[in-house]
């Protein structure tokens, strides 16, 4: 089965379930809804049950994280990645429960143009939700002024080059941003400033409070070689360590993939645009080709509920052709 | 924080051929001054009258082929993006600094002072590489400044 290629290896010992995982990540290519629980992975497939499950889920907030759109691309592995983000758009917009909003996680665009952020604005303007919340990739900040256009148009009111947090339904969210001022060699960067922000802005936070953390590249070492880790995450990620609840959301790896470390849930999205190759399998984090008929099975968007009280979230995976 | 609103920008501009056609090629000297070329000319008119000068360094694969380049001063070297994904050829002192490079899209720079320069994508920073300048094995001391 082609979807089994998306889930490689469990990296770490981590408490998860392993036969239960894979279950789920068998699924994700035709869709699935996955629950973590304390470090137990329940799974359901799409379809009646799925959407009886989604039902007994349904808490005080249902939001759902798209990612990776690269407006621009136009090769052969997508030559057209606004149609997928519209298909994308249709999805949310049918979902049972409206979001409350849409959390983006960056590769908004290819290469930083004007006109691909303007083919983005408008594309999103049929999404049928309240807000979008951004971050950058780092090929959203490719102009001459280092991702001063992507700040001037997604990250109005937010701190240094994009972050910034709110919060919503009880839970706090945290929007980071690691894709600016790489250093030859590196990894995705946080960088001292945003470190120090983000330490004070969760110290008065009390342990009980769901944290809710969006960046674009993994702050878990998914495949460092291919810079798929955050060099400076554990520093910041030591901060969130008291908190009963943590879910990291990220993008860039362009396939989902999860890891439960202690109380911190890790989830990385699928891409709207085109898929990449599993960690390790081929030359280099780019773009691979699939069957024109099955583009949409490995494209897709997350959907998450979270649940007061049981300090859980539900995280959905559903690709572009499922019936969801 | 505010919550960010949806952008109301209303007009599509033609993003393929704005987007993807085959930008302004820059030759840079030393000095800083830069000079836009068209992209052809790379294996025909580049430095036809010293053309043993002329070094190019393919940009395939999240990779920079040869890794290492030893050239004499005075050498123009073009990288030339041939993945699908954009990258960017940054010396590590500011020395060189291209635009992203889109499929197929080049940059050059000629080095007119010996010394080692060490490069990298700054989309893709795990991709390093080196010049060598007139055989010295010695890192280029001196910060040239920033070219944009």
């Amino acid at each position: 089965m082609a979807r089994e290629k998306l889930i490689t290896e469990n990296l770490n010992s981590d408490g998860v379930d392993r036969r239960g995982f894979l279950k789920c990540m068998a699924w994700a290519g035709t869709g699935a809804y996955c629950v973590l629980s304390g470090g137990v992975l329940k799974s359901y497939a799409l379809g009646d049950s799925m959407l009886g499950g989604m039902r007994k889920m349904k808490g005080e907030l249902a939001f759902v994280q798209i990612s990776d759109s690269h407006i621009g691309f136009d090769k052969a592995a997508n030559p057209d990645v606004t149609a997928t983000l519209r298909q994308a758009i249709a999805k949310i917009n049918a979902l049972p429960t409206p979001p409350a909003f849409v959390l983006h996680t960056g590769d908004l665009s290819q290469i930083s143009k004007p006109a691909q952020f303007d083919t983005l604005d408008q594309t999103l303007e049929d999404l049928r939700t309240e807000k979008i919340f951004y971050v950058p990739g780092e090929h959203d900040v490719l102009d001459d002024g280092g991702g001063k256009m992507y700040l001037d148009r997604y990250g109005k009111g937010t701190m240094g080059t994009g972050w910034y947090s709110f919060d919503k339904a009880g839970a706090h969210f945290i929007g980071l941003v690691n894709v600016v001022n790489f250093k030859a060699g590196g990894l995705g960067r946080l960088g001292h400033e945003q470190i120090e922000w983000l330490e004070k802005d969760v110290q008065h936070l009390k342990s009980s409070t769901p944290i809710v953390v969006f960046a674009h590249i993994p702050l878990w070492s998914v495949y460092p070689d291919w810079g798929w880790a955050t060099g400076d995450s554990e520093q910041a990620l030591g901060y969130l360590k008291r908190f009963g609840s943590v879910t990291v959301l990220n993008g860039h790896i362009h396939q989902t993939m999860k890891k439960v470390e202690g109380n911190v849930t890790f989830h990385t999205a699928m891409s709207t645009a085109f898929p990449m190759a599993s960690p390790g399998q081929g030359p280099g984090p780019g773009p691979i080709k699939v069957p024109a008929d099955k583009l949409r099975s490995v494209l897709g968007v997350t959907d998450v509920n979270f649940i007061r009280g049981r300090h859980t979230l539900g995280i959905t995976d559903s690709p572009l052709d499922s019936s969801m | 924080m505010k919550f960010i609103s949806k952008s109301l920008v209303s007009f599509v501009l033609l993003v393929a051929s704005v987007a993807l056609a085959g930008g302004p090629v820059w030759a840079r000297n030393m000095a800083g001054s830069s000079m836009p070329m068209h992209g052809k000319s790379m294996f025909g008119d580049a430095t036809p009258k010293t053309p043993s000068k002329a070094y190019n360094i393919e940009i395939k694969d999240f990779a920079f082929t040869p890794k290492t380049i030893t050239v004499p001063v005075g050498a123009k070297i073009t990288w030339v993006n041939k993945d699908e994904e954009p990258h960017t050829v940054v010396s590590t002192t500011d020395v060189f600094r291209s635009r992203p490079l889109d499929t197929d899209e080049q940059f050059s720079f000629i080095f007119a002072k010996p010394g080692t320069y060490e490069y990298f994508c700054s989309v893709h920073p795990r991709m390093v590489a080196t010049v060598v300048v007139g055989g010295s094995a010695k890192k280029h001391p001196v910060k040239m400044g920033t070219m944009n």
